[in-house]
């Protein structure tokens, strides 16, 4: 093509002024990519929990707005939250953290029976945790909270409900990396893997306490 | 050729898979992904198409006879005459299309997922498989929103905004199943976008070439980037409200419903995620506009560093200015006025970018590809509709014009007017994507067409807005004032119909090109980034070897060296560099 006519009117006047160098750093790139501050796995996950963290603001911004502007909370004749075992759940919860913390030390240090071990221990406490959930919510359906019988209940079992679905999967994940853990998976020290599910479960650990606050004691 | 570079890939552990199936359907590829949503988009967007021409025709001859359609079964149709509830699907359906499954799949997902890996200088994305899943959900979305115009009661008629109450019960529009699968199949292209959000975002941060700073990606990519993080972090925003309004409509809650819930709620929600979306729509137009100006300019970007900043600055605006969707809503005017001045403040990044796409024009030696004039013609639609959102900014204005054609005729210069930079980009990297030239001369055509019969619809939309035609009304001639419109109605509907024909130029370019078009060299637009330094169409894997990046994008009529362009990927020897 005709790039010899193409000299326009500030190329000339730049040519004078500035050298090649562009304002985007002329220069020999390094011999190769360097690795990456935070792997391909971890960041993907961190994103994954970003979204999860703005889908739980949706829910609880809208459970705030619907709680500020009701006048009586809990509406009359609704059946009372379960505070203490609830609390008591809470206990349990924020142990299966520490223990997935503890799996996850053990990872790192490549003791294979310590790691799976302790993953073992987290199921058995997220299982616990969703065991009286599970029985509170069939006590509180008895009583007559359901997701009809207005807006106390929909909201409750709305972000109760959504949270429990979220550690059941979590829970088949920690299940799924323990059966990996014990075949050995993680022993060539290649711990991603282990890494990536405590990042999760850590996530719907730590995200409780915030709805039992909002939901049980405010 | 192609078998020299399969060897060379060989080298590289990339394989090409050789089956039917895992080549042209279940691809892990981030080309064929691309080009998979392309299709996607350009299908729907015929049936977005039908949708708006059957609302033009309801307003330009009010219950009359479609011609044609006389076979469609009542309630849909009576003897092809359209009823309010099927003109409320419409012009539902119509929007619900045009921005969830033409502007989202063939701009982020399509263009996304064929440029990302390829101009960072990437083999693919960063996981591939979770990229063909995010296409496969998104293609059931898709599914889910075709069948609910087949359920009884016809698709969703509440608008594309969904308000409650009117949507939250199906007593109010008595449409059961259609909404269902409306609110079902968002929420399933929710994980679609989740999906590909998380693979642009790791790939751009981990997967760039040796040297491809962040301050040498091209702008496409800064926008792609920019509209991953927004998609990340608003669509799980709707989601959520999706989950409670179909809790609503199907377990019989009462979140939106002015029995113990707040309908306003929805609004606030759905317009935290929905101002976001507008850019999620716009950006990578944006991107894509000022990559093309540039290389066909022959100029650098005017302002690199400025037009990203605008672009970050227009994706943090965009989370704090929800409000003005909602002026006459019922609002502290306090709040109103807030909303109001941030709404304003967008207008400095906007301007920016609009003076520096001028900027990169002035001087240049332009080349008068169709490319370059689909994105000149973004950029003049894209003041008008800037313009015009300056006046609905402004709360007294907008209590007189909201819920007008003004507001028809700003989002669909804005919006609508997008479809520029998608056929920008469609001409621009079609030699890339299917390794065939497209003809100068229909492109030429499908713009001209385009461009008049665009600004013939939609700029006197702006006059009936002003004499108080409302939208989303079905029959304007039941209003005795509408009635002296009834002229510019028909007149609007004529070019509607044109801007629709204009089309036709371009179907029978991309299928002809698609099969007889002109082999593609690599690089036919003589540019600059690292797609064209790979074969047109690049085989899995992308380059033979990994490309070095030595500069920023835009290095075009750099002085001293002998061609006006220079590849990221050129080292610049002794003998092409002469420091001055």
């Amino acid at each position: 093509m005709a790039r010899e006519a193409t000299a326009g009117i500030l190329r000339e006047d730049v040519a004078e002024a500035v050298s090649p160098v562009s304002a985007f750093g002329e220069g020999p790139p390094p011999p190769s990519r360097p690795e990456p501050v935070i792997s391909n796995a971890r960041l993907g996950l961190m994103m994954f929990i970003g979204a999860e963290v703005m889908f739980f603001a949706g829910l609880i911004g809208a459970f705030l707005v619907l709680r500020l502007s009701s006048e009586v909370w809990p509406p009359v004749g609704q059946p009372r939250l379960p505070v203490w075992i609830t609390g008591f759940n809470t206990l349990v919860l924020l142990a299966s953290g520490v223990a997935m913390h503890r799996a996850w030390l053990a990872a790192a240090a490549r003791e294979q029976v310590r790691l799976s071990g302790w993953l073992l221990v987290t199921a058995v406490l997220g299982a616990v945790f969703l065991t009286i959930q599970g029985y509170e919510w069939v006590r509180l359906i008895g009583f007559g909270l359901t997701m009809r019988s207005g807006l106390y209940g929909s909201t409750f079992y709305a972000l109760i409900g959504l949270h429990g679905l979220h550690v059941l999967g979590a829970l088949v994940w920690v299940g799924v990396v323990w059966r990996l853990a014990r075949r050995g998976r993680y022993a060539a020290g290649r711990t991603v893997g282990v890494e990536t599910c405590k990042m999760y479960w850590l996530f719907v650990v730590a995200l409780w306490p915030v709805l039992y606050g909002l939901v049980y004691l405010y | 050729m192609s078998e020299a570079a399969a060897s060379a890939h060989a080298d590289h552990g990339a394989h090409e898979p050789a089956g039917f199936w895992s080549h042209y359907v279940f691809s892990t590829d981030h080309k064929m992904i691309g080009r998979q949503f392309l299709f996607l988009g350009l299908f729907m967007l015929i049936i977005g198409g039908i949708l708006a021409m059957l609302i033009r025709w309801q307003l330009a001859w009010p219950e009359t006879e479609v011609p044609g359609l006389g076979w469609v079964p009542e309630p849909t149709m009576y003897e092809g005459i359209i009823p309010p509830s099927t003109y409320n699907m419409l012009f539902t359906m119509h929007a619900t299309i045009m921005i969830f499954f033409v502007v989202m799949p063939i701009m982020v997902g399509g263009f996304g997922n064929f440029l990302i890996p390829i101009m960072i200088g990437a083999k693919d994305m960063a996981f591939p498989l979770l990229n063909m899943l995010s296409f496969w959900v998104g293609a059931v979305a898709g599914v889910l929103m075709i069948a609910s115009f087949f359920v009884v009661g016809g698709a969703a008629s509440g608008g594309w905004t969904s308000y409650t109450p009117l949507t939250g019960a199906a007593v109010y529009t008595g449409v059961n199943w259609g909404i269902n699968l409306w609110v079902l199949s968002l929420f399933v292209l929710a994980f679609s976008s989740l999906m590909g959000s998380i693979n642009y975002i790791t790939t751009l941060i981990n997967m760039r070439a040796p040297g491809m700073t962040y301050f040498r990606l091209p702008l496409s990519i800064w926008s792609l980037f920019i509209t991953a993080i927004l998609l990340l972090l608003a669509l799980p925003v709707l989601t959520a409200a999706l989950g409670m309004l179909f809790f609503d409509r199907v377990f019989a809650t009462n979140f939106f419903l002015p029995a113990g819930g707040m309908p306003l709620l929805w609004q606030h929600l759905f317009w935290f995620f929905g101002h976001p979306e507008v850019y999620i729509l716009v950006l990578p137009a944006m991107g894509v506009t000022s990559d093309v100006l540039s290389v066909f300019s022959r100029k650098p970007i005017f302002g690199y560093r400025a037009m990203a900043y605008s672009m970050i600055a227009l994706a943090f605006l965009s989370w704090i200015v929800w409000g003005h969707h909602m002026f006459v809503s019922g609002m502290n005017p306090l709040l109103g006025t807030a909303f109001m001045l941030t709404t304003m403040v967008i207008a400095v990044p906007s301007a920016i970018k609009t003076f520096n796409w001028l900027g990169t024009l002035w001087g240049g030696s332009i080349r008068f590809t169709v490319p370059l004039l689909f994105a000149i013609g973004f950029v003049s639609n894209f003041v008008i509709g800037g313009l015009s959102g300056i006046f609905m900014a402004s709360t007294p204005v907008d209590i007189f014009i909201h819920d007008t054609y003004f507001i028809v005729a700003h989002f669909h210069y804005v919006v609508a007017g997008i479809i520029f930079a998608m056929f920008a980009a469609i001409y621009f990297w079609f030699p890339k994507m299917f390794g065939r030239m497209t003809s100068h001369t229909w492109g030429v055509v499908h713009f001209i067409g385009t461009y008049v019969f665009f600004n013939l619809t939609f700029f006197p939309m702006h006059f009936l807005g002003v004499g108080g035609h409302m939208r989303r009304i079905y029959n304007p001639m039941q209003y005795e004032y509408l009635e002296q419109f009834g002229d510019m109605n028909v007149f609007i509907t004529i070019s509607a119909f044109c801007l629709g024909l204009s089309q036709i130029p371009f179907v029978v370019n991309f299928i002809w090109s698609l099969f007889a078009g002109e082999k593609a060299p690599e690089n036919p637009w003589e540019a600059n980034t690292l797609e064209w330094s790979a074969p047109s169409p690049p085989p899995h894997g992308n380059f033979a070897t990994q490309p070095q990046v030595y500069r920023g994008p835009y290095e075009y009529s750099v002085p001293g060296v002998e061609e006006d362009w220079l590849p990221q990927d050129r080292p610049l020897g002794a003998a092409a560099a002469t420091g001055h």
